[in-house]
């Protein structure tokens, strides 16, 4: 790749300009000019698609377009995730936007035979929705697509990441070359963030343009920049999404941030179980230093910034801001009280503005399109678009983009496509280990940082887990509990100890010896945790429990005083039985059981299932060969 | 006091110097340098954690407490391969508990050990992010996705037949 350094604001437009005559079909459609590709064929490099093979396809396609002298008439990038992980791989064709879903290697024949020599589309890789059954052929008609919003992953399935032109022909940079141009002032650019609304996406949902005004307001020399890629809470996917798919407006960002608050030196913190993202990152930092983005004297001004990489080393409480702050120093990830908050003393005790991935990412499109635009989308309370990973039982999984304020409603039967196999909703878990459980009843709620707030969940980074009927409520607060509790840090007392008593208390519940006292012992403990932990972790870890005491109260009760399972997920609580109706007599399940539980007479249906003999071992439930064993 | 070295580790440890000296002058490198050697040894056994305080000029009592607190770090050797089930909440939600028990039945291992032939490893990883495709199982970087209990013995024994191939061919 040939990489000039860009000297000046007129030498990133000319930059702008080129790129743009590159990319420019992706964009209007329009027909490209004489001398460059007829197609350009985008295939998802996310992680979701990766994991499903799209890197051997991408190869193969390559190769067999060298096979067949297509170079000057095809073209093949990587791109960012599209969020539709379910379907993927994913590919989209261009100027045609038709969007291909499971592409196999096998695929990549008539793709080319039919889509690139004759100009007829592959009938059999298209979209078709389960809810209206038409086929939808390009990426503007999907269902999926149509109630987003894409703001911070206006890029991702759009450009390659690993090439900065085809961001700079996003205009990209363009946020920091017009503030160096026109000399706007650190407190103009902080004051247009205050305007705008932005709140931090990581959880909190402090304003961002607030932060970065104390950062600037704590004199001292160093300061840092800090991005948290500390992406912790499981089901969410949002962070890593945007470092593999655009990870130069990360980059961006972060200098407009060292612009703001006066720090030359960036961290970009990031776990190390997301190699891609880490990869893309690497790519991106030495592209930009390159091009003379990153370093010294940028664009010709008086500017000087540098962004290194830390990694993370699996420490769930690392995303938490002190804990954070002292993994990026190499030591244990421990947190500390706050004040003072990193903005006044942070990495090596300097003033420190730390912003999530996410928020760093709205950033420059804030900058270019100014303040009213960003706060125009929203509602009173929370401007902007908010990141969804939507996971669990629901049809569409994947990432999506909508305004704050979407309904639940709409967020899971219309973007998400409804329940998986026509199952029916019991919850929504929001916000990670720290959120809590939306029952149905709450489904039309409007979301926005305070709305979740309201009922007991939080938006945290954007995870929503979908539940149906056959998901356990206790055994999920267990399952969370169990998550904070192995990750807790150790360094407080009612965090360590006292997630392990409510873990052995939630255990004792769905093993069917619970009690109705152990419900008020089990909220009393959640409030005296929440009040007397140290940091983030232990002062919302008990959420999962009293927000599931107080929406599924009734599920707590038939585990204790009816010692049953309604979802039939606790195993103790559970006892295997035999259909009458289905039951063949061919005696397989009496001979499998460890314990000689079963009995009846062969050929003389049905079997019988001694209840104080069985283990609930589950031996007897596969070997059946008419599957009429089963738990309740 | 010196670390005696014995002839069999001097190429490893000399690839440690390396490691040391590149990041040894730079302030808050503990972490990167612990990565990468864990890359060369495989993990973290005492007398190469008591030379990188040395080295670096760190008590070992700092040391040793990274080394402890993040999962990412090893004081055990490993398997050939690490099996990670993912735990995150939508593998979960989608029997990832299933998947664990049915690794663990197989190779007859639980989560943190390593079978007796040092082949496998058997850990129950933080969500990897590939929620789309729940129920996930990493072994080294190769991906499985949507698993079913009944897909884990022909994936762990085609480990094992390559295993073998490669004993023989040696």
């Amino acid at each position: 790749m040939n990489l000039t350094p860009i000297k000046s604001i007129d030498e990133l437009k000319k930059a702008q300009q080129e790129a743009q005559g590159h990319i420019k079909m992706r964009l209007t459609g329009e027909k490209p000019r004489q001398g460059f590709p007829k197609y350009h064929i985008l295939i998802c490099a996310g992680t979701g698609c990766t994991s499903s093979k799209s890197d051997l396809i991408r190869r193969k396609l390559e190769k067999e377009i060298k096979k067949r002298l297509l170079q000057d008439k095809v073209k093949v990038f990587k791109t960012g995730c599209f969020g539709f992980c379910k379907l993927g791989p994913i590919m989209v064709v261009y100027p045609d936007r038709t969007f291909y879903t499971k592409v196999e290697p096998g695929d990549i024949d008539e793709i080319l035979d039919n889509h690139i020599e004759k100009g007829q589309r592959v009938e059999k890789l298209l979209y078709k929705s389960p809810t209206t059954n038409s086929i939808q052929k390009t990426i503007d008609e999907i269902d999926f697509f149509t109630h987003q919003m894409r703001i911070a992953l206006k890029n991702c399935g759009l450009i390659n990441p690993e090439d900065i032109r085809e961001y700079i022909a996003m205009e990209g940079y363009m946020a920091l070359a017009n503030i160096l141009e026109n000399k706007t002032s650190a407190r103009d650019v902080i004051e247009e963030l205050k305007k705008s609304g932005l709140r931090g996406r990581g959880g909190g949902g402090f304003l961002t343009g607030q932060k970065w005004e104390f950062g600037l307001m704590n004199d001292s020399d160093p300061k840092y920049v800090l991005c948290n890629a500390d992406e912790g809470d499981p089901g969410a996917f949002m962070d890593r999404s945007i470092l593999e798919g655009d990870p130069h407006c990360i980059i961006e960002a972060m200098i407009i941030a060292g612009y703001c608050i006066g720090a030359n030196q960036g961290y970009i913190y990031v776990r190390a179980e997301y190699p891609i993202a880490v990869e893309r990152l690497e790519i991106a930092i030495d592209q930009a230093k390159k091009l003379g983005l990153l370093g010294r004297k940028i664009l010709g001004s008086s500017l000087d910034f540098d962004v290194d990489i830390r990694l993370g080393a699996g420490a769930f409480v690392c995303g938490e801001e002190t804990a954070l702050i002292q993994s990026v120093m190499g030591l244990r990830g421990e947190p500390r009280p706050r004040p003072p908050f990193p903005a006044e003393a942070g990495l090596w005790e300097k003033p420190t503005v730390n912003n999530n991935v996410e928020t760093f990412a709205n950033i420059p499109i804030i900058l270019r399109n100014g303040a009213e635009w960003y706060a125009s989308i929203g509602t009173d309370d929370s401007k902007g678009t908010k990141v969804f990973a939507l996971a669990g039982q629901i049809n569409n999984t994947g990432l999506i983009e909508t305004p704050m304020g979407t309904s639940l409603r709409t967020i899971i039967y219309e973007v998400g496509g409804g329940i998986h196999d026509h199952k029916k909703f019991k919850a929504v878990q929001t916000g990670g280990p720290s959120g809590g459980c939306i029952p149905a009843a709450l489904l039309d709620t409007e979301i926005d940082f305070k709305s979740l707030t309201d009922i007991g969940s939080m938006m945290g980074s954007g995870g929503m887990i979908v539940m149906d009927e056959t998901d356990c409520m206790i055994d999920i607060a267990r399952f969370y509990l169990e998550f904070a509790q192995d990750e807790s840090c150790g360094k407080c007392v009612p965090c360590r100890v006292g997630t392990k008593r409510l873990l052995e208390i939630l255990n004792k519940i769905t093993d069917g010896k619970g009690e109705m006292e152990d419900l008020e012992i089990l909220e009393n403990l959640c409030y005296d945790i929440k009040d007397s932990s140290l940091c983030g972790l232990g002062q919302t870890a008990p959420n999962p429990v009293l927000n599931t005491l107080q929406y599924f109260q009734d599920e707590y009760i038939a585990h204790i005083k009816e010692k049953r399972c309604p979802a039939g997920v606790c195993n103790n609580l559970l006892s295997v039985v035999i259909s009458d109706e289905k039951c063949v007599a061919c005696g397989i399940c009496a001979r499998v059981c460890p314990v000689n539980a079963i009995t009846g007479e062969n050929k003389k249906p049905p079997f019988y299932i001694h209840q104080d003999v069985c283990i609930k071992c589950g031996t007897c439930i596969p070997k059946c060969p008419v599957d009429a064993i089963y738990k309740r | 006091m010196g670390i005696r070295i014995e002839k069999t580790e001097a190429e490893n440890f000399h690839k440690l110097d390396q490691i040391i000296n590149r990041y040894k002058a730079q302030e808050g490198m503990l972490i990167r340098i612990l990565q990468k050697s864990q890359e060369v040894f495989g993990y973290l056994p005492p007398k190469v954690q008591a030379y990188i305080s040395q080295e670096v000029g760190i008590p070992i009592s700092t040391v040793n407490g990274v080394v402890s607190f993040y999962s990412l770090f090893s004081q055990e050797p490993r398997g050939k391969y690490t099996i990670r089930v993912c735990m995150g909440t939508a593998c979960y939600v989608k029997g990832a508990q299933e998947i664990l028990d049915a690794v663990k039945e197989e190779i007859q291992i639980g989560v943190g050990e390593t079978s007796m032939d040092k082949l496998f490893t058997l850990n129950a990883s933080r969500c990897i992010g590939a929620c789309g495709l729940a129920p996930v199982m990493t072994i080294n970087d190769d991906v499985y996705e949507r698993l079913s209990p009944a897909d884990i013995p022909s994936i762990l024994y085609g480990y094992i037949k390559t295993h073998k191939k490669a004993k023989v061919t040696h």
